[in-house]
């Protein structure tokens, strides 16, 4: 073991508590999609065969992903995403147009995005020009052009999908089904949705065209998975690099797990929501109380941070005000002897 | 006498020479000149700097610009040229007009500066050569009626008049045409600036002086018609010799000098003082003859330009029989008598003439009576007739009726001429033939008036090409109808005018097209990929079963429509899925095959879709895009279908139009839908309107009585597939291939079936059926078919609600609260309740199961989270514990959830 490595090997606790803040709260934040889903292994795989199939074959799919805020359909999508483009064969064979119903809020605007995003031969520099009408003969007449055989896939992520059913006529919902249904250039259209009653919104000639394939992300997992999913969000990966401090802090989180109070707390915020944005939260409080000082997390840690989640704001709010109300009324003097 | 219609007018343009030089990075060739030909008769050289006339929507005055360059791709399909416009009085709004300061002459034309208009023309919208002259901005306009000779003495920027340079306006010289132009026949296309100016002046007497003639012929000719028609006015004729220098042939000289003839104008005495080399050169004859003639009227003689050497004996060959027939009209000739004796002194050969003196007054004489019986008679018509002789067609016209004396006349100076030519002047009577057919043309078809011509079918080809018009094919030649020339003008030319300036325009040369994949696609590996492959929707059958009916009646619809000539609208509808579309394809695929095997004429398919559109006027756009290749405006375009539908147009062949999701069409005024429907009636319009829509009662529905009327009667509906047809779908689909088991197949129909008959329904869940039974390969009791179990799995995934799942994986909380919510439901006997009271309900529940009751804050937020889901529906946040709440399930389906647990 080379010296270097020796000194690696026992950072001082600053510098560990450092490290570990910054892989902690990329994974809550969910900065770095994680290396493997759980729980959702079918969907992944149902995904990943839809769009290499897209990729290499050249057929068209159109899939909707459907679950509840929070539980991963966008990095179940994000990570499909990055392991087809570790394959060879699919690299350089996809395109990707990115759309977000907040963001393209009309067909408009979606058709320059999706023009601007395909590099179209009507982009100038970074921008779009033509009429709106235009733009959609343009692309239309570009989707046709294109076959089976020869042109590049075009993968369409339609991010919160629900509202692109609100636009005008769904034109652009009926021209992205309708070229996935016909013979043109193949093209995947993978909506994202929290709205179980997506396919209501589509007009019926929509719909017709839609392939009905749905992907659901509903969570069955039981609150023993959850204790589960709380330990491995906060233990720290094998490739820490002071192996001892990493040891230390996994065994200190595997306390914490069994931790009757801490059970209890966790079992509240599970009854409560089983979506995994929410346990990042309440897991981000405890993270942000560790310090060099105190290097691990402690059950107060979470209680306390679950006090603060749970916290009743109008309530709070209404007491708050009270409480300052009443000193300020009946001990004005409180703040002069301070 | 024949008279050919329009349809029979059959231009066509191709390059001639080889091209110029080749543009590497817009792949271009340009060009030095391409040909006009008309069917049968030969071409039309057109050069660049040449001016021309450009059709638009005023057949009677078309746009007038110079060809500055011409230039086409490589494959040859496209042509085009750059052209410098001009502008005419009439194209100018007429507010503008009063910056001019003075009242403009019909026939003045302006230098046209704006930069912004197009200048792009395709060659198919170039009519003719037209004769443009520059004049100085003092001098007076010569006064004549002749059309085609345009003049120019200011410029227009769309703002203001400048004088402009005459070097900008008048055509550099330019060489000879090419090899074939002498022979050009067709007046309405002449080759060259003078032989346009020809083919119109048989109308009247040209006010222009043309290029000095290179023949006596000609110069005789004038000088008898200078006689008649004595009215001149001074004008500039400068750049006329450089036209003759150049590039005149002597037919085309005589043209002009027919036209000289009828209108005597300053300009010729002009023209003489400017003493070009070639007038030097000219003829001893055709100085005597003017001598001659000054006789008579000295004022004529004057004015002649020296005629050219070479041609002096067919001079006299012309008139001598005039001189028999049309003694008497002497009288008429000698209105107007300026002092010649100046001009005079500048010809030197002019005692040479004598002894065919005597002929030239008769002819003079002859063709002033001529004139003057009616001016629409050129006198030179004669004279091209002779060149003519042995065409053994003789075209009656109504007009040679009442013209015996001038046919009889013409007729015997054929006879003459032809001998004299024979024994005197071959060389010059073969140039000359070629050189005069087309300026007899020209006479003839104003005229009509002479009988024996080969060229009968030219002449008429002259004379309606001069109103015809092709339905225009480019950009440019779009006409609109529109009520001022100058709106549209502007319109056509200044497309840049719409946009704000500055910015960028969309590349003009962008094609639309997705990148070409880098790797090969991978073929179908086993079984089930191919039979995935085959199923996807967007696979062509080789047939489609189950819609034989419609489809015979469809076909014979449109076959029969075809056949006919005539036009029609028929009415599809049916549930999406039903096929309609496919068979409307169908069709037209069968019809496109039998008229490539030439057993049903040629027709144009163009398809829309209501969906494809943003907005329902664009419609008109999509059409005529696809119809001519136009781009335009709704309301351009609108107005261009609506001409091209209601007039008769050049090769039209029958327009079969698929108007695909026609309920999107509507409009408040219906007048697409009104359109749509209207013009298939139309007499010349030749449309068949096929329109597909999903509901059967929609033109009851939506469209007012006169839409629904137009529509007709003619209806067909599609059902939805029973579960044999949907087998057969995809049995046929299959096309024998083992992947699935006969009850899976016949499970996924008749659960189709039952559901909506939508064939692309069940396509999606065979296609999804092979996937599952894919990834079940692994397991050994698999038989590699998709079985009965995959299909249930398909069937479940696509079909079942989510909604109990949904509700079987929310939290506790989430599940509390959906039950509080009934519970509330149940005790105010409302299916609606606000969150305080579900809340209350909430937190009585909470006990009874032992949890600890949560807060407000976190029930808002349960709740909140069920109506992202839309298991709930809420009412806007903001409105916090007094939102109300519906069930967006029903309660029997959250029972069973819970229950189940």
């Amino acid at each position: 073991m080379s010296k270097r490595k020796a000194r690696d090997a026992h950072l001082p606790v600053g510098e560990c508590i450092k490290q570990v803040q910054q892989i902690l709260r990329e994974r809550f934040c969910e900065r770095r999609l994680p290396d493997r889903l759980e729980g959702v292994e079918a969907q992944y795989k149902h995904l990943l065969e839809l769009l290499r199939r897209t990729a290499i074959h050249g057929e068209s799919n159109s899939v909707l992903i459907v679950g509840p805020r929070g539980a991963g359909k966008t990095t179940l999508l994000q990570c499909v995403l990055r392991d087809l483009q570790k394959e060879e064969k699919v690299q350089k064979n996809l395109l990707q147009v990115h759309l977000n119903g907040l963001l393209q809020t009309d067909d408009r605007i979606a058709l320059k995005e999706i023009t601007r995003q395909l590099h179209l031969e009507n982009v100038v520099g970074d921008k779009v020009f033509g009429s709106f009408a235009e733009n959609l003969a343009f692309l239309l007449e570009a989707l046709k052009k294109g076959n089976r055989s020869s042109s590049c896939p075009v993968l369409f992520v339609l991010d919160e999908f629900d509202l692109f059913a609100h636009h005008k006529n769904q034109t652009l919902l009926y021209n992205l089904f309708d070229v996935s249904q016909s013979a043109q250039a193949p093209i995947a259209v993978v909506g994202v949705t929290c709205r179980l009653d997506v396919l209501e919104l589509l007009e019926k000639r929509v719909k017709s065209r839609f392939s009905h394939r749905q992907i659901h992300l509903l969570s069955s997992l039981n609150f023993t998975q959850y204790l589960e999913r709380v330990w491995t969000q906060l233990s720290l990966p094998d490739s820490f690099p002071d192996k001892k401090f990493a040891q230390e802090w996994n065994a200190g989180v595997k306390t914490l797990c069994e931790d009757k109070s801490v059970e209890e707390v966790l079992q509240r915020h599970f009854n409560s929501s089983k979506d995994f944005r929410s346990l990042h939260m309440l897991l981000m409080l405890c993270l942000s109380r560790v310090s060099v000082a105190k290097p691990t997390i402690k059950p107060a840690d979470l209680l306390e941070a679950s006090r603060m989640c749970f916290a009743d704001t109008t309530a709070n709010m209404l007491h708050g005000e009270y409480k300052s109300y009443q000193r300020s009324v009946f001990y004005p003097w409180s703040e002069d002897s301070k | 006498m024949k008279y050919f219609t329009r349809m029979k007018i059959r231009r066509v343009y191709e390059w001639s020479g080889k091209p110029r030089s080749f543009n590497r990075r817009l792949k271009t060739y340009d060009y030095d000149s391409f040909a006009i030909s008309v069917e049968g008769l030969s071409k039309i050289i057109i050069n660049t700097g040449q001016d021309i006339f450009i059709e638009g929507c005023d057949e009677d005055n078309p746009y007038v610009a110079k060809v500055t360059r011409l230039y086409g791709d490589e494959n040859g399909q496209q042509m085009k040229a750059v052209v410098q416009w001009f502008i005419r009085v009439s194209e100018l709004p007429v507010n503008k007009l009063k910056l001019l300061g003075r009242e403009p002459h019909p026939q003045e034309i302006f230098y046209y500066e704006c930069r912004n208009c197009d200048n792009e023309v395709n060659v198919e919208s170039i009519l003719r050569p037209v004769k443009v002259k520059h004049l100085d901005s003092n001098d007076p306009f010569p006064d004549s009626a002749d059309k085609d000779t345009l003049y120019v003495k200011l410029s227009w920027d769309s703002k203001v008049f400048r004088v402009v340079n005459s070097t900008v306006v008048e055509s550099p010289a330019e060489p000879a045409p090419a090899s074939s132009p002498p022979s050009c026949l067709k007046p309405s296309l002449p080759m060259s600036p003078s032989c346009s100016q020809s083919a119109a002046t048989p109308r009247g007497p040209s006010r222009r002086v043309l290029p000095t003639p290179d023949h006596a012929i000609m110069h005789k000719a004038s000088l008898g018609e200078v006689g008649c028609s004595s009215v001149g006015t001074p004008a500039n004729v400068e750049a006329e010799s450089l036209h003759s220098a150049t590039k005149l042939s002597a037919s085309k000289c005589l043209s002009a000098k027919r036209r000289n003839a009828t209108a005597r104008t300053p300009g010729v005495r002009k023209r003489l003082e400017l003493s070009s080399p070639e007038k030097s050169v000219t003829g001893e004859e055709v100085l005597s003859q003017l001598l001659n003639e000054e006789l008579e009227s000295k004022v004529t003689l004057t004015r002649r330009p020296p005629p050219s050497p070479a041609h002096p004996l067919r001079v006299t060959h012309s008139l001598t029989p005039l001189r028999k027939a049309h003694r008497p009209t002497g009288a008429q000739c000698g209105v107007p008598l300026k002092s010649s004796s100046v001009f005079l002194n500048k010809w030197p050969l002019s005692d040479s003439e004598s002894p065919l003196s005597p002929a030239k007054d008769d002819s003079t004489r002859a063709t002033q009576k001529k004139e003057l019986e009616t001016i629409k008679e050129p006198v030179l018509s004669v004279l091209a007739e002779v060149e003519n002789e042995k065409s053994p067609m003789v075209t009656e016209t109504p007009r040679s009726s009442k013209r015996k004396s001038a046919m009889l006349v013409s007729s015997r100076i054929k006879k003459q001429l032809n001998l004299l030519e024979n024994h005197q002047d071959p060389n010059s009577s073969g140039e000359e033939e070629d050189e005069f057919v087309p300026s007899k043309n020209d006479l003839l078809s104003s005229s009509e008036e002479e009988g024996q011509d080969e060229d009968g079918p030219n002449i008429d080809d002259q004379v309606s090409a001069k109103k015809f018009r092709y339905v225009a094919t480019g950009s440019r030649n779009s006409r609109s109808k529109q009520k001022s020339y100058s709106s549209a003008r502007t319109q056509r030319r200044t497309p840049a005018k719409k946009i704000s300036p500055g910015t960028p325009q969309t590349p003009r040369h962008a094609t639309p097209s997705i990148p070409i994949r880098s790797l090969q696609t991978q073929q179908p590996a086993n079984i089930l990929e191919e039979a995935r492959a085959r199923l996807h929707v967007s696979s062509v059958p080789e047939s489609l079963p189950c819609r034989e009916q419609e489809f015979q009646d469809i076909y014979s619809f449109v076959e029969s429509k075809i056949v006919d000539n005539t036009g029609g609208c028929m009415y599809i509808s049916g549930v999406p899925g039903t096929g309609k579309t496919a068979t409307v394809h169908e069709v037209i695929r069968c019809l496109q095959h039998a008229a490539d095997m030439d057993e049903i004429p040629s027709f144009h398919f163009i398809e829309i879709n209501g969906m494809k559109m943003t907005d329902p006027h664009q419609a008109y756009v999509q059409i005529l895009q696809k119809l001519t290749g136009q781009k335009a405006t709704p309301d351009h375009a609108a107005v261009l279908l609506e001409k091209r539908f209601s007039n008769l147009a050049p090769r039209k062949e029958t327009i079969v139009l698929l108007v695909d999701e026609l309920d999107l069409l509507w409009t408040r005024k219906q007048n697409v839908m009104y359109n749509l429907f209207e013009w298939p009636a139309r007499r010349h319009a030749r449309l068949v309107v096929l329109t597909i829509a999903n509901t059967m009662d929609l033109p009851e529905r939506i469209m007012i009585n006169r839409v629904a009327s137009r529509l007709g009667l003619t209806r067909m509906s599609f059902q939805p597939y029973s579960f044999k047809q949907l087998q057969e779908i995809i049995m046929s689909r299959l096309n024998k291939l083992k992947a699935f088991e006969e009850d899976a197949l016949q499970l996924v129909s008749r659960k189709v079936a039952a559901l909506s008959g939508d064939a692309r329904r069940c396509l999606d869940i065979c296609r999804r059926a092979t996937e599952i039974c894919e990834h079940s390969a692994a397991d050994p009791s698999s038989t590699g078919l998709v079985g009965m179990s995959h299909v249930m799995e398909a069937l479940n995934e696509m079909f079942s609600s989510a909604y109990i799942t949904a509700i079987r994986c929310a939290s506790t909380q989430e599940q509390l609260f959906l039950r509080a919510v009934i519970t509330e439901f149940r005790r105010l006997g409302l299916e609606e309740a606000t969150f305080q009271q579900v809340f209350v309900q909430h937190q009585a529940l909470c006990r009874i199961e032992g949890l600890k009751p949560i807060g407000v804050s976190e029930g808002l937020a349960v709740c909140q989270r069920l109506g992202a889901c839309r298991l709930l529906l809420l009412e806007p946040s903001h409105l916090g514990v007094l939102q109300r709440i519906r069930l967006n399930v029903s309660q029997d389906d959250i029972f069973y959830a819970l229950k189940a647990d």
